[in-house]
């Protein structure tokens, strides 16, 4: 049994660990993302889309200004103004959410594939820039067990942690959160009372692109250094599967993200063991494992979980 | 003496004034030069019938709506109410006919929301909270648990958080949507003690409904609404139920169908020990067991959520019977399909009208067709047959006496009554041995409820068995010839309605036993 052998070792090797969180952060921003689009009361699948943008801005802001910081800024205002269209169509004008989102993804995928070459000169992908320095631990000791799982990892995993633990007390400490729980579940109730169900629906929207369009950042200036075109191959839709396994709370989000990482961990360690010496025609099919697993688990757990009750449906200022 | 009509120097006495008050919607004019005048410290009733116009005024009041033109006087101030919070500002509260309430908040949470006491950077200080809301309900006797969630509490309950998000936020002028129609008998009286406290407060209760008895019971004025005017103003001491109905229907209504004698045929439906679930798989109907024969009434009544929409649905084939045996005309129906069901000759009228009953988006005449759609006349070899669809329909939206008379127009364009007398049609033309009836007239106004009972009346005499399941006790009362009593998902006991009284029947549904009821309505 040399794959039951190679899954042990994965399990036995730090970088399994280091891999997964690394691969768990970029869906973390964009889940907590979707999260609190959702919590208000308006689903946002284009978090796919927004991600990419924000990989994209990334990259371009650090080729401009020599930055990655610059870079991570000028993504999170792409991100916004992506989530400020989706926000104005579904919001506003009470446009069908899907529809609205998916005109962004599309906007997102074709502008970034557009744009690459007369930008960076290339098809494909961009040069490699400067990315963000990760953190050294280095009083673990370098090549220590500990040092190699989590000794050296990207500023963005920390700001993912700290950022579920934010979310987590907006919406459940804060007169913020317990306006957006209330908007998310009965937006005429929140209406009677005073509270701006279209004030508060902007506001979960404008976090999901900011927080997802660092998720993007991430995948380039945080970890590869450069963009190349589609890169986030579909990590939006994994996230907002994370959300949905998660039951809509940041803790829960945090927990499924870790479960999808450890499955993307898990897929590149397989791959590269050399026991199983993996012909390089069969690793597409390896690649799906992430996939498969997010369809086994949201298929065994979406029966048990809750939206908002009004999550997805526009509400109607009255005459 | 008549109502009074105040002068302008008198308006510094009253609560509100409304003063023409016109709103249009794109197909109704809702509200047609709207006078209204409430007194400071009264209960004032509104009453008229669905669609008068009663909650278009009241929203306009509380800031919802904005009205096209008119003018609105609270403690004779003249003021702009553009929304909620203005509303709130001067006093206002309001609780609606369908509750504002958030689910999965606590009560609470819910009862400060929009006013939210803070601690410390802003934050949200929920010992506080909890704390004043709990202040409030003793200071007015409205018992609440404060942590309880809103979607784990009665009804009953949820309607006094309504009430104390009101006076949670100050409000001196309360208005109340149609609160009892959601509420059994005792919970009926508890509001009216709650509202008379109120008053004794020095509050003002404007207090919307269309049962007329609870005006006389419980207001000082009354004003009538019908077709968006206001059709009558009277002090309550100088009116009767009578008069009132009249002046919201404008013309003379019978409150209470005359029923003729009748004996009873043979069995039609026996059901043994019936036991079913509910959505979570809970027992929700415990062994229950009952007949009913050609030409009889057989009421259930019970308050919502103690296994009569089960039973309902078990009975029409809808939901699993998880034990015992039902058999309908001599045959066991006890795992037959809807449709088995209703070719053996159940036809249905459905509490949950939009769920089951009709497809809001269809015509009146594919409405009518639904359910036979399959079959001769209405279709020939696999095809509709629209001629005979239409022919047929026309015929039983003028029968039915269903308004606007349009066979074409989409269900969902006719109002609340009108759907349901074209349910009724339909069902009535199946011409059934036996007819499931629940909540037949549920939100229904008085005209409309008129029409429904003697049309059930109607099948009771051509010999049809029904089963007549309903939360109205005057409805269980006046139509059927026997009452069973449901608590809990079992029978309390079965009674006539000449034997027992409205109350004994109240305390029956709150899980007494008949002979309990009797020596509790005694004391
Ligand atoms: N938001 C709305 N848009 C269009 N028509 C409405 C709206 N609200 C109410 N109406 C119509 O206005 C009339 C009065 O309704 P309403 O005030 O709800 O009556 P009531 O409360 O007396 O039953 C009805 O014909 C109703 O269909
Ligand atoms: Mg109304």
């Amino acid at each position: 049994m040399n794959i039951l052998k190679a899954i042990l070792d994965a399990f036995a090797n730090p970088i399994f660990y280091s891999l997964t969180l690394s691969a768990a952060t970029p869906l973390l921003f964009a889940s907590l993302g979707g999260l609190f689009s959702e919590k208000t009361g308006v689903t946002n699948i284009a978090l796919e889309g927004i991600m990419l943008l924000g990989a994209f801005s990334g990259i371009l802001g650090t080729a401009l200004f020599g930055s990655p910081w610059i870079g991570i800024i000028l993504a999170m205002i792409s991100g916004a103004a992506a989530a400020a269209l989706h926000a104005w169509a579904s919001i506003n004008f009470q446009a069908n959410q899907i529809v609205s989102a998916t005109a962004i993804i599309l906007l997102a995928q074709g502008l970034t594939g557009f744009l690459l070459e007369p930008v960076f000169g290339k098809p494909g992908s961009t040069e490699i820039y400067d990315k963000i320095p990760k953190i050294e631990l280095k009083f673990l000791g370098k090549g220590s067990f500990l040092y190699n799982m989590i000794g050296s990892l990207s500023p963005f995993v920390y700001l993912a942690l700290i950022l579920v633990v934010v979310s987590w007390f907006i919406i459940y400490k804060t007169k913020l959160g317990l306006r957006i729980i209330a908007v998310g579940e009965n937006p005429e109730a929140a209406d009677t009372l005073g509270v701006s169900v279209y004030g508060i629906r902007w506001f979960g929207v404008l976090m999901s692109g900011l927080l997802a369009s660092l998720g993007g950042a991430y995948l380039s200036v945080g970890e590869l250094g450069q963009f190349t075109e589609n890169m986030t191959n579909g990590k939006g839709f994994i996230a907002l599967a994370a959300m949905i396994l998660g039951n809509w709370t940041p803790k829960g989000a945090l927990f499924a993200c870790l479960l999808f990482g450890a499955a993307d961990a898990m897929n590149e360690q397989l791959q590269s063991n050399p026991s199983l010496a993996i012909p390089s025609s069969a690793k597409p099919l390896f690649n799906l494992i992430p996939f498969v697993i997010t369809l086994i688990v949201v298929a065994g757990f979406v029966g048990k979980t809750r939206s908002p009750a009004a999550d997805g449906v526009p509400y109607e200022k009255k005459g | 003496m008549p109502f009074h009509i105040p002068q302008e120097e008198e308006y510094k006495d009253y609560a509100v004034v409304m003063k023409g008050i016109v709103k249009q919607f794109p197909k109704v004019l809702a509200n047609d030069n709207v006078d209204l005048y409430i007194k400071r410290g009264e209960i004032h009733a509104i009453v008229g019938e669905n669609g008068a116009g009663k909650s278009t005024l009241m929203n306009q009041l509380y800031g919802l709506y904005n009205a096209d033109a008119g003018k609105i006087l609270i403690n004779g101030k003249e003021i702009a109410i553009d929304n909620p919070k203005d509303a709130i500002a001067v006093g206002i509260g309001m609780v609606h006919q369908h509750f504002m309430l958030v689910g999965p908040l606590s009560v609470a949470e819910n009862i400060v929301l929009g006013d939210e006491p803070t601690k410390k950077f802003n934050l949200f200080d929920l010992k506080r909270a909890r704390r004043e809301v709990k202040k409030i309900s003793e200071e007015y006797g409205l018992k609440v648990d404060v942590d309880a969630k809103i979607e784990d509490i009665s009804v009953g309950t949820q309607q006094r958080v309504e009430i104390l998000k009101t006076l949670f936020r100050g409000a001196d002028i309360l208005i109340l949507d149609e609160p009892t129609a959601v509420l059994t008998p005792q919970e009926t009286e508890e509001l009216f003690v709650v509202l008379r406290n109120l008053q004794n407060d020095g509050k003002t209760i404007i207090f919307i409904t269309h049962k007329l008895n609870e005006v006389i019971a419980v207001s000082n004025n009354v004003t009538v609404m019908r077709g968006g005017k206001v059709t009558g103003q009277i002090p309550t001491k100088e009116t009767s139920t009578r008069e009132l109905a009249n002046m919201m229907v404008g013309r003379e209504v019978l409150l209470r169908v005359e029923k003729e004698k009748k004996e009873a045929g043979e069995k039609v439906l026996e059901v043994q020990d019936l036991k079913v679930n509910d959505n979570r798989d809970l027992p929700a109907v415990k062994g229950v067991s009952f007949d009913i024969r050609k030409g009889e009434i057989l009421g259930i009544a019970g308050v919502a959520g103690n296994g009569q929409s089960e039973l309902e649905d078990a009975l029409t084939g809808l939901r699993k019977k998880i034990a015992g045996t039902v058999t309908f005309n001599g045959v066991d129906i006890s795992t037959a399909t809807p449709r088995d069901i209703r070719e053996a000759g159940m036809s249905h009228i459905a509490a949950d009208r939009y769920k089951y009953a009709m497809v809001k988006e269809f015509t009146v005449a594919y409405n009518i067709a639904l359910g036979r759609h399959y079959k001769q006349p209405f279709a020939d070899g696999g095809f509709l047959n629209h001629r005979k669809i239409n022919a047929i329909s026309k015929e039983l939206v003028k029968k039915f006496d269903v308004r606007p008379p349009e066979i074409q127009l989409s269900a969902e364009n006719l109002s609340g009554g009108n759907q349901q007398k074209m349910v009724v049609a339909r069902e009535f033309d199946y011409n059934p041995l036996c007819m499931v009836v629940s909540q037949p007239t549920r939100g229904l106004d008085i005209g409309a409820i008129e029409f429904i009972h003697s049309t059930i009346l109607d099948l009771r005499q051509e010999d049809v068995a029904i089963l007549l399941i309903s939360m109205e006790l005057e409805e269980i009362l006046s139509l059927s010839d026997r009452i069973l009593v449901m608590y809990e998902g079992q029978i309390m006991g079965e009674v006539t309605p000449d034997e027992v009284t409205m109350e004994e029947l109240g305390l029956m549904m709150a899980g007494s036993t008949l002979e309990e009821a009797r020596s509790e309505a005694d004391e």
